[in-house]
């Protein structure tokens, strides 16, 4: 038996050795991040090549179909248009975990990025800490406030495309019953729940809307349960503010729509046009999306920086009129012109103020009954 | 001369011992065979590289004369060689065809079971050897000893010309022993040849014909059962004189210590098993409980030591009431208990012998201090008793489990001797060890007995029950049926009582 | 034996990480990424300076306890699923304490860090309770208990530490384990005092379970109950012990996030898996507690290398937690060869 050790022991030493061989071939083509050390300068932005940017997620991911998604997809557009790529003037970090959030946001520090977001509120604090701590580096949260004068904090009016979508939702349903799930229960989601809300109602005050919270941007199995038990009880349109949670209702819409084909049942997506998230078939599922463009801010910002003209210590908020929150019309078949001319026509009214859009509970409650 | 099975030199060597060092064994055709040795001494590891489950290191098997490699019990199978296991393989909610035929099914043309011709052919081989098998009765529903039965029918329906009974008695009744004798003589006259390992030196001289005895994994000679006695065997086996006669002078029975007064009891499954039993033992004799297995002595000992509860009734210590008192309360007060299930009880396997020398005292000072365990003291007193009791183990710091029986229970005995409880119970103290064991266990029975200490033996061998105590009560369905002296009886007058038959002295429960 | 059981346990975690850093090497050699640079940024993302160094190490320290709450139940045979939920429970009260209390330093500090361990083993004295009492198995109440700590502090977060946000206040600086002399040594890394409270729990452990009765009876219980009844020791109560002690454990876990990590608590999205990292920890460290050290300083630098691979060398994310469970598969399935090798010894003799 002890020979036997042995000889796995040599096996193992002689892979190794392989390996350590094959690996040695391809060293030159080096990663990359280091070299650029000699660029220390921050924050001076004389040649626009030299500028850089990057961003952390939060614990969604970058391909979280959402939000975080969108924030990168804006930060290659920038990239893109400047000629640079990936890992070489721009990237991102992916976070596992809220104590990812520090090490990640430390080591594009250190990796001399000029502008560094933070995709999400739950980076609130580490965002503000990092830009005291670091003067000569520019800072951008989305969805939450800091306070820096090298940190610009970047906010969107997600009541008001919620209530456009609320619109459209009551528009929809034939059942006067909606749904709304929730990530985690908090103020910024509560905009959207509010929003949601007040939208319906507006069009028709008989509509109840079914709050849910999953408690999580992440379980798409616990989104899926919540949409199973709306879609049993004559809900039939279900709007998720919930980041990844949200592909479980997805799922389950498919499921149903899958299984009964003519069975009118619909989700609304969030932050992105959600649009291929709903194909089944010759179906999609996707009403409509509640869109927000943290691609258009990212991009915008990033710009802006780079031109020397960095909104240090200001608190962007895009909305409809920045052109900053849309309402897709992408399902062509689902989002008749009836539907489409009603969502401008209260697009118009908030825009010209006549309608002021809720963005907390207690402010619902006073549009509810007003209404 | 014809030998079915010859095992010539063999040597098989684990990492740090030598279990079977240069042994020889030849089976002659038609004969039964005797492998005795101690626990320990090597004997299933030897007949575990007959049937194939371990490679010996060196050494020659040959079957019929031919040079064999036997690498798999399969192989073992197909020469004809078939093992009736200590523990039984059977599947309990089959029944005796299915568990026969179990990876070696019958089929019909189309494929399925053909278990009509199964249970003919069962039948046909237990009218055959006078088994009495009831090939469609389902196992959980058959006695210990029918069981057995269905294992030897196993190995004749799959062709066994050479049968190994791994000590086939340890689990039967005395009436079911002198069953099992006569199927191996059956067996025999149909031209079967057998090796039974055992460690019984009376099941030897009552129905073998040679005997091989290996002791500490070197074969010592195999010997003509004519020609020589059961001491001779004994010191064989051991390597010392062993006396049988537990020599013992008159007891001297004084106080009433332990008093148990019209005792109720339920079982695990919530069955009345002591039904208002009385029992009194005095300081200065060893009282047996003689019985069947199940007759509710388990369930007797657990109330008087406070692992179970009992229903009503009650139990008196030298006159204080200890009747639902919790185990240590029992302990401190002056039981001392010998569990029947070593393992289960007796020992944490996976603490050192220190460790479990002071299993029940490791709170109390010197062995721990505010709670803080003193090891040097514990262990100078596991070194002692080791000393004193002749426990065989490297070092205090073994683990238990490394122990063999027998030096497991001289470990256990030494604790609990040592404690010097007035009331010592012993359940079914020496099940399991080999006459060396039993001998010193026996001895240190009627040495506690001699202190003036009351012991109270359980055992479910006769022999033992008739050599040490000095009264004999013999339970019966949860109770105690009758209360003997063992000079006036005899195993056949037990063996009744213990079945529950009346005789004229039963109904004395004092 | 004994000699030679204890260099097995040595050597078999060892050879595990070996073979799980090894398989993660032939992942990324065959999906096109260099190992050498893969394991070098690894290396940089935990050792590389100061900075990570510190990170390093806080993100030890809580593993390190986790580890101990999970190693210390199995001591006395009990599976504790229900560290995460500890945690939790541990991390809120510690930060409850933190923010409604003024007191100087000298009592405020200890006075957060009992707490968190206390709240910690009242969610493990529950699942003992009802193993020893109803013999309900631990592992199906202490899973139910992490989705009852992880939505209770949620609400509590939301409704009574603060009016509906996402986290609570910074704690009182009188109550925090952050040490800007440590955090100015490793440039600003959120390093804390906590580690010595680790490595303190980890030697109360050992003294626990191999110089004390409670920890005889413990691991007798965790052995062989039947004996330990036979014995006199009340099997219920320790346990019920076993588990307050374990969940105690993981409740300063939860603390050391609470004072020292983050010095506040927010409304958690999912589990932080420190708890369930703790499985693996006292998996790979033998539920030995110096091996909880060392399997947790292990996966520290596992973890916050791994965060470095990407940037530094191109290998996704992925491939990182790919390495981290091939080595847990590797000590799992290690465990699973002892244990038949050990089987096959005993059937041996």
């Amino acid at each position: 038996m002890r020979n036997r050790k042995f000889i796995l022991f040599a096996l193992l030493l002689t892979i190794g050795l392989v390996l350590a061989a094959c690996g040695g071939g391809d060293n030159n083509e080096n990663a990359n991040n280091n070299n650029n050390d000699a660029s220390g300068d921050n924050g001076n932005n004389e040649e626009t090549t030299d500028f850089s940017a990057a961003m952390v997620t939060d614990i969604g991911g970058v391909d979280d179909k959402s939000f975080n998604q969108s924030a990168w997809e804006g930060l290659k557009a920038w990239g893109e248009d400047n000629g640079l790529s990936q890992g070489n003037g721009f990237d991102y970090a992916q976070s596992d975990a809220p104590e990812d959030y520090v090490p990640n946001i430390t080591r594009l520090v250190r990796d001399n990025y000029d502008l560094i977001f933070g995709i999400g509120f739950e980076l609130k604090e580490d965002i503000q800490d990092a830009a005291e701590k670091n003067e000569n580096t520019y800072f951008g949260l989305v969805d939450d406030l800091v306070d820096s004068p090298n940190a610009v904090s970047i906010t969107f009016k997600e009541h008001q495309g919620s209530f456009l979508v609320g619109v459209a939702a009551a528009l929809k349903t034939e059942t006067n019953k909606l749904g709304f799930v929730g990530g985690v229960d908090s103020p910024l989601i509560n905009k959207f729940e509010a929003g949601f809300i007040a939208g319906a109602k507006s069009v028709n005050p008989d509509i109840t809307v079914n709050v849910q919270y999953a408690e999580s941007f992440g379980d798409s199995s616990k989104g899926k349960m919540i949409a199973a038990d709306m879609y049993n009880n004559d809900i039939d349109v279900i709007y998720h503010a919930s980041g990844g949670t949200g592909n479980g209702v997805f799922n389950e819409a498919r499921d149903l729509k899958n299984a009964e084909p003519d069975r009118a049942i619909w989700v609304i997506g969030v932050d992105r046009d959600q649009h291929e998230e709903g194909e089944i078939g010759d179906h999609n599922v996707t009403l409509t999306s509640m869109v927000k463009r943290v691609d258009v801010a990212v991009q915008d910002v990033t710009k802006r920086a780079q031109d020397g003209d960095f909104p240090g210590g200001e608190q962007l908020e895009y909305g409809l009129e920045e052109n900053g929150i849309a309402v897709a019309t992408t399902n062509e078949e689902a989002m008749t012109d009836d539907i489409i001319s009603a969502v401008e026509e209260w697009k118009e009214k908030i825009l010209n103020g006549d309608v002021e859009v809720p963005s907390t509970r207690d402010e619902l409650k006073a549009f509810e009954e007003a209404l | 001369m014809d030998y079915v099975i010859e095992m010539l030199n063999i040597r098989k060597e684990f990492p740090g011992i030598v279990a079977n060092d240069n042994i020889n064994i030849q089976l002659k055709k038609g004969e039964i065979h005797a492998l005795l040795g101690e626990n320990g001494a090597g004997k299933s590891t030897l007949m575990n590289v007959l049937f194939g489950l371990y490679q010996p290191e060196k050494g020659q098997i040959r079957v019929k004369g031919e040079t064999v490699k036997i690498t798999n019990p399969n192989i073992a199978n197909d020469l004809g060689i078939g093992m009736v296991h200590q523990h039984f393989m059977l599947v309990e909610p089959f029944t005796v065809t299915q568990n026969i035929i179990l990876g070696n099914e019958p089929k019909t043309k189309t494929g399925r079971i053909n278990i009509k011709k199964a249970e003919q052919e069962i039948q046909e081989l237990s009218d055959r050897y006078g088994l009495k098998v009831d090939p469609s009765a389902k196992i959980k529903d058959i006695s210990v000893g029918m069981q057995q039965r269905v294992e030897i029918l196993k190995t004749l329906y799959r062709g066994a010309e050479v049968l190994i009974f791994d000590e086939p008695t340890a689990v039967l009744t005395p009436q079911e022993i002198t069953e099992l004798m006569e199927i191996m003589r059956s067996l025999i006259k149909e031209g079967k040849s057998i090796i039974l390992i055992t460690h019984k030196l009376k099941e030897i001289m009552e129905v073998c014909d040679r005997c091989t005895v290996i002791r500490k994994g070197k074969g010592i000679g195999t010997v003509d059962v004519k020609n020589t006695n059961v001491n001779e065997l004994a010191s064989l086996m051991v390597g010392r004189e062993v006396s049988f006669e537990t020599e013992k002078k008159p007891a001297q029975p004084k106080d009433v210590v332990l008093s148990v007064k019209d005792l109720k009891v339920k079982d695990a499954r919530k069955v009345d098993s002591v039904k208002e039993l009385n029992l009194e033992v005095r300081a200065g004799e060893i009282v047996g409980i003689a019985g069947i297995d199940g007759n509710g002595q388990t369930e007797l000992i657990e109330a008087i030591t406070g692992l179970t509860k009992s229903q009503s009734g009650k139990i008196m210590l030298n006159n204080k009431d200890i009747t639902n008192k919790t185990p240590r309360k029992v302990t401190e007060s002056g039981v001392g208990h010998i569990p029947q299930d070593r393992h289960k009880y007796g020992l944490v396997l996976d603490y050192t012998v220190g460790e479990n020398i002071v299993l029940q005292t490791y709170y109390q000072k010197p062995y721990s201090k505010n709670t803080i365990l003193n090891h040097k003291e514990i262990y100078q007193k596991a070194e002692e008793l080791i000393e004193q009791f002749d426990v065989r183990t490297p070092s205090a710091y073994t683990p238990a489990r490394a122990l063999s029986g027998g030096n497991q229970q001289k470990a256990i005995i030494a604790r609990e001797v040592d404690r010097s409880p007035d009331l010592l119970i012993a359940a079914q103290p020496t099940r399991g060890l080999d006459v060396g064991a039993i001998e010193f266990i026996h001895k240190k029975l009627i040495e506690e007995r001699d202190k003036g200490k009351a012991v109270l033996l359980i055992s479910f061998e006769l022999d033992e029950i008739l050599d040490v105590s000095d009264r004999i009560a013999v339970m019966f369905d949860g109770k105690i049926v009758s209360s003997v002296k063992p000079e006036d009886t005899n195993e056949q007058e037990l063996g009744l009582l213990m079945a529950g038959s009346q005789t004229t002295k039963a109904g004395d429960s004092k | 034996m004994t000699s030679n059981n204890k260099l097995f346990a040595l050597i078999i975690p060892v050879i595990s990480v070996f073979l799980g850093l090894l398989a993660g090497a032939i992942i990324m050699l065959l999906s096109g990424y260099n190992p050498i640079e893969g394991y070098s940024a690894l290396w940089r993302g935990a050792f590389g300076d100061a900075f990570t160094i510190g990170e390093t190490i806080r993100r030890t320290t809580p593993l390190i306890l986790t580890g101990l709450a999970v190693a210390f139940a199995f001591r006395s045979g009990l599976f504790n699923i229900g560290a995460e939920g500890q945690v939790i429970v541990g991390w809120l009260a510690a930060v409850w304490v933190g923010l409604a209390i003024e007191a100087p330093m000298i009592i405020h500090l200890p006075l957060a860090v009992l707490a968190g361990a206390l709240a910690g083993g009242l969610w493990g004295f529950v699942p003992g309770l009802l193993k020893a009492k109803l013999g309900v198995h631990e592992v199906i109440i202490t899973i139910m208990m992490n989705y009852i700590a992880l939505y209770i502090s949620n609400e509590i977060i939301r409704s009574v530490l603060t009016d509906h946000a996402t986290k609570t206040d910074q704690i009182a600086s009188s109550a925090s384990l952050a040490s800007e002399w440590l955090q100015g040594l490793t440039y600003y890394s959120r390093i804390h005092y906590g580690f010595l409270i680790a490595i303190f729990a980890a030697v109360i452990m050992w003294f626990l379970i191999q110089r004390t009765t409670i920890g005889y009876e413990l691991k007798a219980v965790g052995f062989n109950q039947h004996a330990s009844k036979y014995s006199g020791m009340n099997v219920s109560k320790n346990i019920i012990i076993s588990m307050v002690i374990a969940g105690g454990f993981a409740g300063l876990a939860g603390a050391m996030e609470g004072l020292g990590t983050y010095g506040n608590i927010h409304l958690m999205s999912g589990f932080t898996n420190l708890g369930f990292d703790g499985i693996a920890v006292a998996l790979l460290g033998a539920n030995n507690a110096f091996g909880v050290v060392l399997a947790a300083l292990l996966f520290g630098v596992l973890k916050e290398g791994a965060g470095e691979m990407p940037t530094g060398a191109g290998v996704p994310t992925e491939l990182v937690d790919i390495i981290i469970a091939l080595i847990i598969f590797f000590v799992a399935s290690s465990y699973i060869i002892r244990w038949a090798l050990l089987r096959f010894k005993k059937e041996g003799k």
